[in-house]
Order: structure tokens, then sequence, then C-alpha cells
């Protein structure tokens, strides 16, 4: 005799509804506790109002924070044209360490060396070596502004990792593609365009989104040459007015920003996860 | 002159020698079938055959010209001889028509509109006519072998090549693949293929060829071959093949 | 006799240099007893402290430190150097020092979070030009078409919003070296510092620049007074601020001042 589907739930859907409100009453009430216990016990602390004065002045946050957006779109900005430059620039260096042909050669020395070099400076140093460095050398304004070389600081830092990202993602396309692709008649030029890249740019989407984060955060790294940016705002009202507020204030800015961007990475991996498997 | 020519292929992966001197002649319009238990050198000879790997020793003469000479433009012979492998290999970011269209579009040169009515006729003809802008993952392995066939054929090869196209496929897809392979013998296409279907290498090929270490230990009709071999080694085979 | 005499100096020598006499305005409120902790910057800069040594007691603020000390009761001996930070010091929780002299200007908010002493300086604000700008007359309505530049956590960024309001967004900066580099990637035109500290950099720092002007130390609502920065509610306020009262009085710190700040006149006022 069979169940009949519509007559109710069957005994392990049962077990299973009965164990998923188990653990959700679980988790609810360990939550619950834990923040009680955050918000109870930590001004308790002795320097506890010596630290809400300096780090969590409702007053402080509520005048800097307008300015502190503000300062905010700088950092857009500067993202905002770094991040495709990144892109472009990465995929050529990963290109040119992978090519083949014997004439490319020195492309494919300077490809190695370029990312072994960015990507062994900090970024910091790159920032004030080529901020300050290649303006410098003569340049007049507006041609040595911090904008243009701090960006191009970050653009050759970032195009590094982003190149190795892209370099494993060819490998990841398995060779087979390229043996049909090549039994074609494609060209190998043609294979890696039509065939390997797009299935490379497709299976590492999820790491490059990671690096966009990053990115984000590390435009902060161009206040050190000038432009006032989020984090030197913060910085000045910090001075200012002997508080951290703004600080806090502008790590709320940031977040607001990277963790819907941080859970969309996540679920992109977790989705390519699925799909492999 | 014959269509397709090997003599004496070798070919080494580091110091093993999978192609130990292989002799074969393929006329126009004949099909040859490789037979073998697996590392034989049945896909090795395929692939040399398409230049996907380069050979140590021989030559192989496609319409009398070598085109075994180190240093030969590739893309020109692989664009006469189509190759069809045992896990399809379709690009999975493109729908089967795109699939189809790539090479057509890039070597030849020519337009997707230029192509369309010809490739709709072809999906048509191997029963893939609803099929043509569903994408690789979207369609049973035997519709997959069968657009691999279909992206072969788009490049208008005078060879076909086919390496065990049906050994990854469940035993009730196979048949719609080999009838597709019936069809193209009917029009005259020149093919070779490595098979573990003894069933039908007997009843279409025009001969059939024994691999063993690399070597072709005995070839003939496969009348012949099938049921009066010469050699121990493919009677040894053929008992366990066929059991 | 004259060896009672002997013994009583030795007895008072002895006191002298070993810990603070009871009832001393200093006993029992420093870090350490009988020790007198003095931070400074990492590294300090002329002409505050010389050759980044201020244990030579050679600069105006190592200079300044001594005097206090001696008025309160240390000998130099006892006078212990530490460095800090900025953002070190005005941390909430304890200090690793009695006070912090680098220049701090004395700010009402500064003032909720930290003490200052009494002011040892009045630092009039000073504009620095880059080699391409020397000509500048010192007007304000001149220096507003310049591209500024300062240091982010000095008063010098309230004071250009406020009184200079230049036409493009000045640029700021981590530290004078910052400043510096900037000026000779010829990324700024001016920067705004104390008197001194712009004194320093066009003399030493930053080849062809100049001092063109300097704004009147008592001009509009926040004259730029140093003070030594201390713990809120250290106890040893009173001391200090005694002492540097007893310093002004006497003209030694105006003496001081005289030795290792000579160059800040001579400069032309802003108008």
């Amino acid at each position: 005799m069979t169940r009949n589907r519509t007559a109710g739930p069957t005994r392990r859907e049962l077990f299973e509804t009965q164990q998923r409100w188990r653990s959700i009453r679980i988790a609810a009430t360990s939550t619950v506790l834990v923040v009680v216990a955050l918000i109870v016990l930590v001004p308790l602390a002795p320097g506890w109002a010596k630290v809400q004065q300096s780090f969590f002045n409702g007053e402080v946050l509520v005048k800097t924070f307008p300015k502190l957006l503000e300062a905010f779109k700088i950092n857009v900005m500067i993202f905002a044209w770094s991040a495709p430059a990144i892109a472009v620039l990465g995929l050529l260096i990963a290109l040119a360490r992978d090519t083949k042909s014997p004439a490319l050669f020195p492309l494919r020395i300077f490809g190695a060396a370029f990312t072994d070099i960015f990507r062994g400076v900090p970024v910091i140093l790159t920032v004030y070596l080529i901020g300050f460095g290649i303006p410098g050398l003569g340049l007049t304004r507006p041609w040595n502004s911090p904008y243009i070389w701090g960006s191009l600081a970050l653009i050759l830092t970032y195009s590094a990792y982003v190149a190795e990202i892209f370099r494993s993602g060819i490998d990841s396309v398995h060779h087979s593609q390229r043996a049909a692709a090549l039994s074609l008649g494609l060209t190998e030029g043609q294979v890696m365009r039509d065939v390997v890249l797009p299935q490379a740019v497709r299976n590492v989407v999820p790491s490059q989104m990671n690096m966009l984060i990053a990115l984000q955060k590390d435009v902060s790294l161009l206040s050190f040459i000038g432009p006032v940016e989020i984090f030197r705002q913060a910085g000045v009202f910090k001075s200012l007015l002997a508080n951290f507020t703004p600080y806090v204030g502008a790590a709320i800015i940031f977040l607001i920003v990277t963790i819907p961007a941080t859970r969309y990475a996540d679920h992109l991996m977790a989705k390519q996860m699925r799909e492999r498997r | 002159m014959s269509k397709l020519n090997l003599r004496n292929v070798v070919k080494r992966f580091g110091d093993r020698t999978v192609c130990d001197g292989i002799d074969l002649t393929v006329d126009e319009g004949q099909m040859v079938c490789l037979i073998g238990a697996s590392g034989a050198g049945k896909s090795t000879v395929l692939r040399c055959i398409n230049l996907l790997e380069p050979i140590e020793d021989g030559e192989i003469l496609l319409d009398g010209v070598d085109i075994s000479v180190p240093g030969l433009d590739p893309q020109s012979v692989r664009a006469r001889i189509g190759i069809v492998f045992q896990s399809f290999n379709l690009f999975p970011h493109m729908t089967a028509l795109d699939n189809v269209m790539l090479a057509p579009r890039r070597v030849r040169g020519r337009t997707r509109a230029e192509l369309l009515p010809q490739i709709e006729e072809m999906f048509e003809r191997f029963g893939l006519a609803d099929r043509m802008l569903n994408y690789p993952d979207q369609l049973s392995g035997g519709q997959q072998q069968r657009v691999a066939i279909v992206r072969a054929l788009a490049m208008q090869p005078e060879v076909m090549l086919f390496d065990e196209i049906t050994s990854a496929l469940d035993p009730q897809l196979v048949g719609e693949v080999l009838d597709v392979l019936l069809m193209l013998k009917q029009q005259g296409m020149t093919m070779v293929m490595a098979t573990h279907e003894m069933g039908f290498a007997r009843q279409a090929a025009d001969k059939v060829c024994f691999l063993q270490n690399g070597r072709i230990v005995e070839e003939g009709p496969p009348e012949q071959l099938f049921d009066h071999p010469r050699q121990d080694a493919t009677r040894q085979f053929l008992a366990r093949a066929l059991k | 006799m004259s060896k009672m005499l002997s013994i009583a100096a030795a007895t008072l020598a002895f006191t002298a240099t070993s810990a603070l006499a009871d009832g001393h305005c200093a006993a029992g409120k420093t870090l350490t007893e009988g020790k007198f902790t003095v931070a400074t910057g990492n590294p300090a800069y002329y002409p505050w402290v010389m050759d980044d040594a201020p244990e030579s007691g050679q600069g105006f603020e190592a200079a300044v430190a001594y005097a206090v000390a001696e008025e309160m009761g240390f000998a130099a001996d006892d006078v212990v150097w530490v460095r800090s930070s900025f953002d070190e010091a005005i941390q909430p929780g304890a200090k690793n020092f009695d006070v912090n002299i680098q220049q701090y200007s004395i700010t009402p908010e500064r003032d909720q979070v930290v003490d200052f002493s009494a002011p040892y300086y009045t630092a009039p604000m000073a504009v620095l030009v880059s080699a391409n700008a020397v000509d500048t007359p010192p007007t304000l309505e001149a220096l507003k078409g310049l591209q500024w530049g300062a240091v982010g956590s000095t008063t010098a960024v309230p004071k250009l919003a406020n009184v200079i309001q230049p036409d493009a967004e000045p640029l700021l900066y981590g530290d004078n070296a910052d400043v510096n580099a900037a000026m000779t990637a010829n990324q700024i035109d001016a920067a705004l510092f104390d008197l001194p500290t712009a004194l320093f950099l066009s003399a030493v720092m930053i080849e062809g620049s100049k001092v063109i002007g300097q704004f009147p130390a008592d001009q509009g609502d926040n004259p730029d007074q140093f003070g030594m920065l201390m713990e809120e509610g250290n106890p040893l306020k009173s001391c200090v601020d005694a002492a540097i009262a007893a310093l002004t009085e006497s003209g030694k710190l105006a003496e001081i001042e005289a030795k290792w700040l000579q160059d800040t006149t001579g400069v032309p006022l802003i108008k």
C-alpha cells in the first residue's frame, strides 16, 4: 500500500521539522545570552565610561557623520576608475605570463617580474613611492596629482593579484577544452579568446569579488599622499575633537558597503561549489 | 590513392612507447574501426592523425601529402579532419548552435546568417532541431555527443575521427549516436573510429584493426577478423570482449 | 666645625639628588617616585628638540622640560624620556608618561579628554611656500589661489578652512616629512605650520621654499598655545602649572624661547 502524499507529513518530515525548531530555539537562546552578556558586562568594566566617551560618543558621531559621508565620495570615485583598469591590466598580465611565442619572451619575463614585485611590496610603500616619487621627477600640474599616481599604485598592485587569479582561472579550464577547440582548426589565440577565457573568467568571479572588496578598503591608503578621503577626514576630526568616534563612523560607512558585497561574494562562491559537485 | 596513410608511426610519452610503428591505410569513403584493450594506443593514433600529438617517427599522408612534417601549420590540416571525443568536450558557455558555429565563423570567416540554414538542417537531420539553443548541461549525453558530431561536421571535413564516442554514454543512448555514424557512412564519409562496440564494428566497418601494445596485430574485413582471427592475441581479446 | 659643615653639605647634597623632600608638590604624584617621565614625539624635530636627542636638553621643548623639572625639584638625572605618538597620548586609559611635550595645541575639545598644563609657548601659524610660489604676496587674497597642504592632525586644518578658505581642496598628510615630500613633488604650493616648524622646514628640509608670512598669534578665535599633555585628572597638573608660572614670572621661559626660537622675528604678518 502506498502512502497518500496529501494525507499529511511523513514521519521523517515531522521529525525533521521538530529538529529544525529545536535548532532555532537553541540558536536564539544562545544569541540572546551572548548579546545580553555584552550589553550588561562590558559597561561594568572599569574603563568603560572613558572608552564610551572616546569611541562611542553619539554627539561626535552625529556631528561628523555627514562630512565623513561626503569624504567617502572620494573613495567611491577612486574605486570607480581603478577597478576597471585593474581588470584590464590584470588580464593582460595574465595573458602575457601564459604566452608561448618566443618573440614574446620579454613580455613573459615582464609579466613574471611585475607580479613578483607588486605582490611582494606592501601597498602602502607602492603608494608612497609612486605617489611622491614619479611626480617628483618634475611633472607639472595636473599631471603630478596624487590622485593619478596614487591610483596607479593601487592599479599596479591589484593587477598583480588579479592577474594571478586570472591565471588560476585559465589553468582551471580542462585541457580537453583546448584540444577540442584546436581540433576544429582554431588558432591558439582564438582558442584562448573564444573558449578558455570566457570559462576562466566565469570561474574566478567570486575570487575577484573578494579583490574588489579589498580594493575598496585599500583606497584609503591614498590618504597618506594627500587626498582627504574618509580615513583622513576621520583622522582630522579625531585630532580636532580628541575623540576616536569618527573612526567608528568611518568603519560603519565601510561596513555598509562591504558587508553586502562580502555576502554576495560568498553567495557566488557557494553557488559555484554546488555547480561543480 | 588512399585518402589517409600512416607509415611506421611512432609516438612516445617520455620513455613509454604508445604507438610502436603503426601502418594503416584508409581509402576514400571507408570506415575503419580500431579495436583493442584500453591503453593499446587506439586514441593516440587518432590524436596523432589530428596533429594534437606530434609524432616521433614515421609519416602521416592525407591525399598523399605528408601532414606530419614538423613545422607545418596544423590549423589547415585540422580543418580538414574532424574529431569527436569520448567526453564530448562541448564548450559549456555556449549554446549548441554557437558550439557548432564557432569554428566555421572563426576559421572560414563565415557569418551566422550564411551558416544558419545549413546548420539548422544538420540539427534537424540528427534529431536535435529543438535543442539548438540549449546549453550543453541542459542536454543528455547522447544529445551532447550528437551536437559534438555536428560541430565537427560543420567544418565539412574530408575525414572524421571518432574516439570511443559511446563509452561515456548510458547503454540506452548508444544507439542514437551509432545511427548517426551509419548515416554518415551512407553519405560516403571517410571515417576512422576507436571503439569497444564490437557489434557495431562487425556490422558497419569496412576494415577492422586489432591493436595491442601500440602495434596493429591483425587487420582485415570484419567477417574475417571476428570469425576467423589468425592471431592468438586477437582470439584471446575477442573471447574476453564478446563474453 | 669644618667637619660638621662638610657633613651637613654632604647630607644636603644627598637629599637633593636621591628623593624629593617630604611635602614637595610632586611627591607621590609621578609615575615613578623621584622620577619625572616626559614623552616627546618620535622622531622629535628641530627646533623643538635638537638631533632627536631630548636628553641633551638642547632645543626649545627639551630645555623647557628640564627647566620645569628643575623648578619642580627634580635633578636633571631624574628626568626620564619616552616617546609617543599623538594617538597614544589621547587614548583612554593609563599613560606611560607624566607629561607629554610635542607642540600640542590646547583646544577645548582635547581638554575634555586629557589635561593640559598652562601654555609654555604661543605659536603663530606661518605660511611655507614652495620654490614656485615664493613671490606670492602675504595677503589672504593671494593665498586663496594656492594649492594647500597641511598635517591632518594639527590645528592648521581648521585654520585653513576658517581663515584662508582656499579655492582648491587642501591635501592633508600624516606628518611633516610627507608634507615636505608633497611640496618637493610640486603637488602643493603652500603649507601651514607653526612658525618655528615652518622656519626649520624652509631652512633645512625643502630646497627653495620660503616662509612668506605669519598670522598674528592673537588673531581670531583661538591663538595656538602649546601645553604639556597629561592624563585626565593627573594630580601633577598643579605642580607643573606652578612651575611654568614661576618660569614665566622669572623671565626664564622667555630666555629659553629667545635662545632656541630667535629666528621667528622678522617674518611679515599676513594681511
